[in-house]
């Protein structure tokens, strides 16, 4: 959260409509997602109690769990939820595509699209997590068998877990989360994890206001809470009693239908406002316009579908219950590497992601007011096409000299920061001759500019306002500063570059020290190498009968 | 100290103080720089009542499900004289428990008023503390006492002190699951902080009778539901941190007199109620008196306190109200309205508040940039 951030957040309050913080959508939507809306009963340990869930927003299919505390029913319930899930993922498993290989490597084959379940907040998806870990060791025979289902389920509910915790994995989404990326509201962070109000300062009905709208959002009455937890009071004056009258002896078949259709029909009721609003924010959420970079990380969650696809077919054992020392420090390593690329692929996509940026100083943007395109380098044995150009900006970059950034628009040309200096009052044409070191500002921007040098074509006079921006970065009488840059790539091999590959005077640029390139990844020992400092190599999983018939009580 | 309580007996108004207890001692710690709720802990003044009668009732209800899982639990691992408890002492935490004693202090003698509940646990745990030898001893519904400002609170541990290599330790039965080694980090904290609590009283009490030198362990032991079972799991939890926190917090308390005596004379709280108990008093002047006093509203509030609804109303358009993060970033910025006038650079900025707005101005002009005229 940035100065930004907490602008439009001001802005909403004043307004009472919740401010765009994005100008496009950051995440992959399936045509066809899997809506799941899960209750539990409190106290226990995620004892389901009722869950809506489908892929179509006119045909949600309610799992009624009428007595929780029975371990039969939770399993019978599973095995619902299993036919639903695992159906609607393996439906993914029909088509293929070709995806040619990296550097030396084959193509491959992947499927063509992904399961994407979507839940209403973050606790769903702890709810999932813990679906997941008590179903996925079952067994479909011996003691305690399960329908054989279940623990597919449990192993695809643990899988859609653990990428949801990969930044930028869509295949498990928290609807609250993915609305509060795209949108302020008037609210704190915290009011935003009830989707109702979050919803009402996003979209309000006609005639309220988003602060109003938040306001009845809040009401348990007419909105339930979005799940897992119920409403106490929903608890103490409705479900109590109906839960009890569910609990008659098999003969009395015909009252007890109907006490369970009581039941059905009370946690429906607490369910569906919930399931509308998921439709709602998925249609609102579809009408924005995807970033370039979101199919690509849709490709991933591909690659991670069809690999933990194959595992399971290669009847790879459950996920552990706690990972190893060696696979915890990877899987770390690993989430910090996507989780920093991220957000850089966000802010090249994304102006508004970018301005972020922009205000924290590791970005800047602004016209090109000079250009020298056919500029050589002849400093080293063979000549090189370097052109400069001048970008002439209003932000303020704190951006060491010699840094090397990346336009958005230009990724495949890297521009080398020549200097920085508070720009002409009236910007003519630039004439810096060839680069001489030393002949530049050697002080990183802003944090002290470099010492006048007349002599030098490139140093631009420095004025006291240059002086003013150095000492107050973000002063309002500021003058503008010029950046000059050094380009190189991306404009054919000849000593002349290719017509459009260097920007000119006039062109409105970004350019960032942000990079989406590739990171190299941590080295971490062999699992059989694990230090005794870790508890040395973690004995094998060798999938266990009391795994399997752990109590769900 | 008549002044003062006379003072806050005044700001209660005609009804019984609200008696403290462990989670409304361990609240004490949360939000520590909110005078409204200093003065209104202190003066034991019936916080979900005055809050519902605004108009603003308090987001905390419990389930039923809960309770009976928690309480079925908790009979559970004492059952049979804490057998299962004793079991999971000696497998899991490794305790040589040679020989038990297991007293139960729930009624003394057929009584059960606090004072002779607790004079009874007093008598027992000194006892227990001279005797020197490492007899493990449990206590089932010790009441222990603690002052809260100025006043004797009586507290009641789920279970049990518990006399173990020369020391006593806290039990906390808790009824949320442990998987995997793993539990809910919001429940342990709060777990943790009501446990320092009685570990607190417990230090009191010992010193107070001049038992020596037995101490109280800091690491208290929690039982929990292993897993997805009714299975307990015992843990220690190390509280010598909510002990650091909340010691500061009751000696805070205990400078209350300072605090009241900023508030203005005629302040009361009093929902002046008739014979009967109904409310009397128009709500508008209660809301007025409760205005007086300064809240430190953040969101955090809506999770532990019973005026939060009330607050938030009140602190509408305040940057607070927006979150941490928002208020660290507008940090000199009260208001919303100041905030976009800054933006906007129709308000000359204070000192400090210079590099706020810079800032603002700064996100105001990139925002109208990447989205027209419409930021």
């Amino acid at each position: 959260m940035t100065t930004l951030t907490s602008l439009a957040r001001a802005q909403a309050v004043a307004t009472g409509m919740a401010q765009p913080v994005c100008t496009m959508r950051h995440v992959h939507l399936s045509d066809r997602p899997l809506v799941l809306v899960p209750l539990v009963l409190a106290g226990e340990a995620n004892a389901p109690l009722a869950a809506l869930v489908g892929d179509d927003p006119a045909a949600g299919r309610l799992l009624v769990v009428s007595q929780p505390r029975n371990r039969d029913r939770r399993f019978a319930f599973a095995a619902e939820l299993a036919e639903i899930v695992v159906s609607y993922v393996e439906g993914y498993y029909s088509s293929v595509q070709t995806v040619p290989g990296g550097r030396g490597q084959d193509e491959r084959t992947r499927f063509a699209d992904a399961p994407q379940v979507l839940v209403p907040n973050p606790a769903c998806i702890g709810f999932v997590r813990l679906l997941g870990r008590s179903t996925r060791f079952r067994r479909p025979s011996g003691e305690y068998a399960v329908d054989p289902a279940v623990p597919v389920l449990g192993r695809w509910l643990s899988f859609l877990a653990e990428r949801a915790e990969h930044p930028g994995s869509c295949l498990l989404l928290a609807a609250t989360d993915v609305v509060a990326l795209h949108w302020a509201s008037g609210q704190s962070p915290v009011e935003d994890l009830n989707l109702a109000a979050l919803m009402g300062w996003v979209s309000p009905p006609a005639g309220m206001t988003g602060a109003e709208a938040a306001a009845a959002g809040e009401d348990p009455v007419t909105w339930p809470p979005a799940g897992p937890a119920t409403d106490p009071t929903f608890d103490n004056e409705v479900l109590a009693r109906l839960i009890a009258a569910c609990d008659l002896p098999d003969d009395d078949a015909r009252a007890r239908h109907r006490a369970e259709s009581a039941l059905q029909a009370a946690l429906a009721a607490q369910v569906a406002p919930t399931w509308r609003l998921m439709w709602r924010a998925i249609d609102l959420l579809r009408g924005m316009p995807p970033g370039s970079r979101v199919a690509a990380r849709w490709d991933a969650d591909k690659d991670a579908f069809t690999s933990y696809a194959g595992y399971l077919r290669d009847d790879g054992p459950p996920q552990p219950r706690r990972d190893s020392a060696v696979a915890a420090a990877q899987r770390l390593n690993w989430l910090e590497r996507a989780q920093a690329s991220y957000a850089a692929q966000r802010a090249l996509d994304d102006p508004l992601v970018m301005a972020e940026h922009r205000l924290s100083g590791e970005a800047f943007a602004g016209p090109v007011t000079a250009a020298e395109p056919g500029r050589l380098d002849s400093s080293g044995k063979r000549r090189k096409l370097r052109p400069l150009i001048t970008v002439v900006t209003q932000d303020s970059p704190r951006i060491d000299q010699g840094a090397t950034l990346v336009s958005p628009s230009r990724p495949s040309q890297q521009a080398r920061v020549i200097s920085v200096s508070a720009a002409p009052l009236q910007p003519g044409p630039l004439q810096p001759g060839p680069l001489q070191p030393g002949q530049v500002p050697a002080q990183p921007a802003l944090v002290q500019p470099g010492p006048a040098q007349p002599a030098s074509p490139l140093a631009l006079a420095p004025s006291p306002a240059s002086a003013t921006a150095a000492s107050a970065p973000a002063l309002a009488a500021r003058r503008p500063l010029a950046v000059v840059l050094e380009l190189a790539g991306g404009m054919g091999r000849a000593l002349t570059p290719e017509p459009g590959s260097v920007p000119e005077p006039g062109e409105w640029l970004c350019y960032t020290t942000l990079t989406d390139s590739y990171q190299p990844q941590g080295s971490f020992p062999d699992r059989a190498d694990t230090p005794w400092t870790h508890g040395g190599p973690p004995p094998e999983y060798v999938p266990a009968d009391e795994d399997a018939s752990e109590a769900w009580s | 100290m008549n002044d003062l309580d006379a003072r806050l007996g005044r700001i209660r108004g005609d009804a019984a103080p609200r008696p403290h207890n462990a989670r409304t001692i361990a609240a004490l710690t949360s939000n520590p720089g909110c005078a409204r709720r200093a003065i209104m802990d202190a003066a034991g003044v019936d916080k979900p009542r005055l809050a519902s009668y605004l108009g603003f009732t308090a987001p905390f209800g419990q389930s039923q499900f809960a309770i009976t899982r928690g309480n079925a639990f908790e009979a559970q691992v004492k059952a049979n004289g804490c057998a299962e408890l004793l079991r999971l002492l000696r497998e899991q935490l490794g305790l040589p428990i040679p020989e038990v004693s297991y007293d139960d202090l729930e009624e003394v003698g057929g009584q059960r008023s606090p004072l002779v509940r607790h004079t009874s646990t007093r008598s027992l745990l000194t006892r227990a503390a001279r005797a020197g030898d490492d007899a493990g001893t449990l206590f089932d519904h010790p009441l222990l006492r603690l002052v809260v400002g100025g006043r004797h609170v009586y507290l009641e541990p789920d279970l049990i002190a518990f006399r173990l290599g020369g020391r006593f330790h806290v039990v906390e039965i808790k009824s949320f699951a442990v998987i995997d080694g793993q539990a809910d980090g919001d429940k342990v904290a709060a777990a943790a902080i009501q446990s320092a609590v009685y570990v607190l009283a417990l230090r009191d009490l010992l010193r107070e009778t001049g038992t020596g030198p037995v101490d109280v362990a800091h690491e208290v032991i929690l039982v929990c539901p292993e897993n997805f079972s009714n299975r307990p799991v015992a843990t220690f939890v190390d509280v010598r941190k909510q002990i650091t926190v909340l010691r500061r917090q009751l000696s805070r308390l205990a400078r209350i007199e300072a605090l009241v005596d900023l508030q203005p004379p005629g302040l009361t709280f009093d929902l002046e109620l008739d014979d009967a108990g109904v409310p009397h008093r128009p709500a508008a002047g209660l809301a007025d008196d409760v205005r007086a006093v300064p809240a430190r509203y953040a969101p955090e509030c809506l999770a532990s306190c019973e005026m939060c609804y009330f607050c938030r109303d009140e602190a509408r358009g305040q940057t607070a109200a927006l979150g941490r993060a928002a208020a660290d970033e507008l940090g000199a910025v009260p208001t919303v309205q100041v905030a976009l006038g800054l933006a906007g650079g129709t308000i000359t900025p204070a000192d400090d508040q210079a590099e706020a707005a810079a800032l603002l101005r700064e996100a105001a002009r990139l925002r109208q940039e990447c989205l027209g005229a419409t930021a």
